[in-house]
């Protein structure tokens, strides 16, 4: 067995492995899941020198206390996170977008995500986890991935297979980006709802329901009035698509999405700002803003540009 | 055919084979999607067949709608081909701590819960499409008098093994999953497995499945056997 291993004193709210989830399984009803925050996440394997797209700890609201055994390991946090290194003889509040070095017996404390949902923990190295349909991410409705597709519990062991200890020390200086305003593009069923309901949808803010996780984001606010059908014959999903039920609160479809549904699909969220939907805190207010399929396309070259000039930086 | 192509949202393409549901619809759209999944056409990343319609989704980071539009317009298809079906029974058991909505459908389909039984109980359904959780099978067709809307709001938790009803479809949840259909009984049979990479589902499209009504006793054995 491995000798590197954290011990896990505190598990936290929702953590899970991740990587870059799972392709063409939607047709026997498996979802992509992977990262929620991609930016996030390629930004803390690249700090440890690890390839963007390894798996790593995904974290929501209240991460988790480990404590480290084995040789000198670097970590990498990244979102927008309040955690503390807890060495020998000090304590060191963390930075975001920095690497630490951890030896035996150290310990990091993930306390919270600030006005934010979602973190990534990344080591230099491998985590020895399971792989279902090429991906470790965790499906904790479909019990798929890593640790039997069940979030990390308390007192649980994660070893690590490999581990590269002489990192040097890498940072980058950004910070995670906030927005309330998302962008979407005009769906399938845009005519079903009321001329009043289109407009009130792009004009009115919706509050972020408690209701959300890694599947949906659940909205509250003005009903939208669906004149109609409230179903539609059920159809494929993806990430991103705003459904109406016939309740007339919003729900946006997140990475562990159903991939088919029968709800009518009043839009779909613009693929350059899914990595900011998902850190949307409940009780926080979102607005939409209309937005055409050719700037989409354009908005989300530049955003990933930019991704790629972010990685670039961390030499 | 195709009747039309359009996008939704900035990352899939959405094919429309009409409005109706039947087979034959249904048997184009496996078709085409099979013809697609065959061609591994650089960028795709996923295909959702569903009764009516395809959706066909792609990496924004290496393609976009352009030009997978074009290359599905493009595409020869083969002859629609016969779906090889299987035939399974599916045990149901329909004890009222399992029938979450059968007081809602008494009411909405203006039926005695004998007389949805007996109805339900003694069709032979289609299976149209695997989907919404991992290996929900899409039954059809209930009769004329056993159609009934979906909730109006969605349970958060419907338990693992549920058999609903919506419109003239039957499905079974997997596992636990929110959901909005009407529930009548539940199946301790587990129909999807995902310790099988290559074969996960017990139903495929195509297959043609049988409900068998068991007594709680049978259900509670049923995994003793």
């Amino acid at each position: 067995m491995s000798n590197n291993y954290f011990e896990i004193i505190r598990a936290g709210i929702n953590t899970t492995f991740q990587d870059k989830g799972r392709n063409h399984l939607f047709h026997i009803g498996i979802p992509f899941s992977g990262a929620m925050d991609n930016r996030n996440f390629y930004l803390a394997n690249k700090l440890v020198g690890n390839k963007v797209d390894l798996p790593i700890i995904e974290f929501a609201y209240q991460g988790p206390l480990l404590k480290f055994y084995g040789d000198k390991i670097s970590i990498a946090i990244t979102g927008d996170v309040v955690f503390k290194l807890k060495k020998k003889d000090i304590e060191i509040n963390g930075n975001c977008y920095e690497s630490y070095q951890l030896e035996h017996g150290d310990e990091i404390d993930i306390l919270s995500t600030n006005k934010s949902v979602y973190g990534y923990l990344a080591i230099s190295g491998k985590f020895d986890v399971k792989f279902q349909w090429g991906s470790c991410s965790i499906n904790t409705k479909a019990k798929i991935g890593a640790n039997e597709g069940e979030k990390l519990a308390n007192k649980q062991k994660i070893n690590i297979s490999k581990i590269n200890s002489n990192q040097e020390k890498k940072k980058i200086d950004y910070l995670s980006l906030r927005i309330e305003n998302i962008r979407v593009i005009r769906a399938t069923n845009f005519d079903y709802f009321s001329e009043e309901s289109k407009r009130n949808f792009f004009e009115k803010k919706f509050t972020v329901s408690k209701l959300s996780d890694r599947m949906g984001m659940r909205l509250e606010g003005l009903k939208i009035e669906n004149i109609v059908n409230t179903n539609i014959k059920s159809e494929g999903l993806l990430k991103g698509v705003v459904q109406v039920p016939a309740d007339g609160n919003p729900i946006i479809m997140l990475s562990d999405h159903g991939t088919i549904g029968g709800y009518p699909k009043i839009g779909v969220v613009a693929s350059v700002d899914y990595d900011r939907l998902v850190q949307i805190t409940p009780g926080s207010k979102i607005k939409f803003k209309e937005i055409k399929l050719s700037d989409a396309e354009t908005l989300f070259k530049l955003y990933e540009m930019e991704t790629q000039n972010l990685i670039s930086q961390i030499l | 055919m195709i009747k039309n192509i359009s996008n939704l949202g900035d990352a899939a393409l959405y094919c429309d084979f009409g409005n109706e549901i039947n087979k034959d619809i249904n048997s184009e759209v496996i078709n085409f999607f099979k013809t697609i999944k065959e061609k591994n056409i650089e960028g795709i990343t996923n295909l959702t067949p569903s009764y009516n319609k395809l959706i066909v989704s792609y990496d924004l980071r290496v393609t976009n709608f352009k030009e997978i539009k074009d290359k599905i317009e493009n595409l020869e298809i083969n002859e629609v081909q016969e779906i090889a079906s299987k035939k399974l029974e599916i045990p149901v058991c329909c004890d009222s701590s399992f029938s979450l909505d059968m007081r809602r459908l008494e009411k909405k389909l203006n039926l005695s819960r004998e007389k949805i039984l007996e109805n339900f109980f003694s069709k032979e359904y289609f299976c149209y499409m695997i989907g919404f959780i991992a290996g929900m099978p899409f039954l059809g067709d209930l009769g004329e008098n056993m159609r009934a809307q979906r909730l109006k709001t969605p349970r958060v938790k419907v338990p693992k093994g549920s058999v609903g009803m919506t419109e003239q479809f039957a499905n079974i949840y997997t596992f636990e999953s929110p959901g909005g259909w009407n529930i009548i009984g539940n199946t301790p049979l587990d129909v999807f497995d995902s310790s099988k990479e290559k074969d996960p589902n017990l139903i495929n499209p195509g297959d043609l499945v049988v409900f068998k009504q068991i007594t709680l006793e049978k259900y509670n054995n049923y995994n003793e056997q």
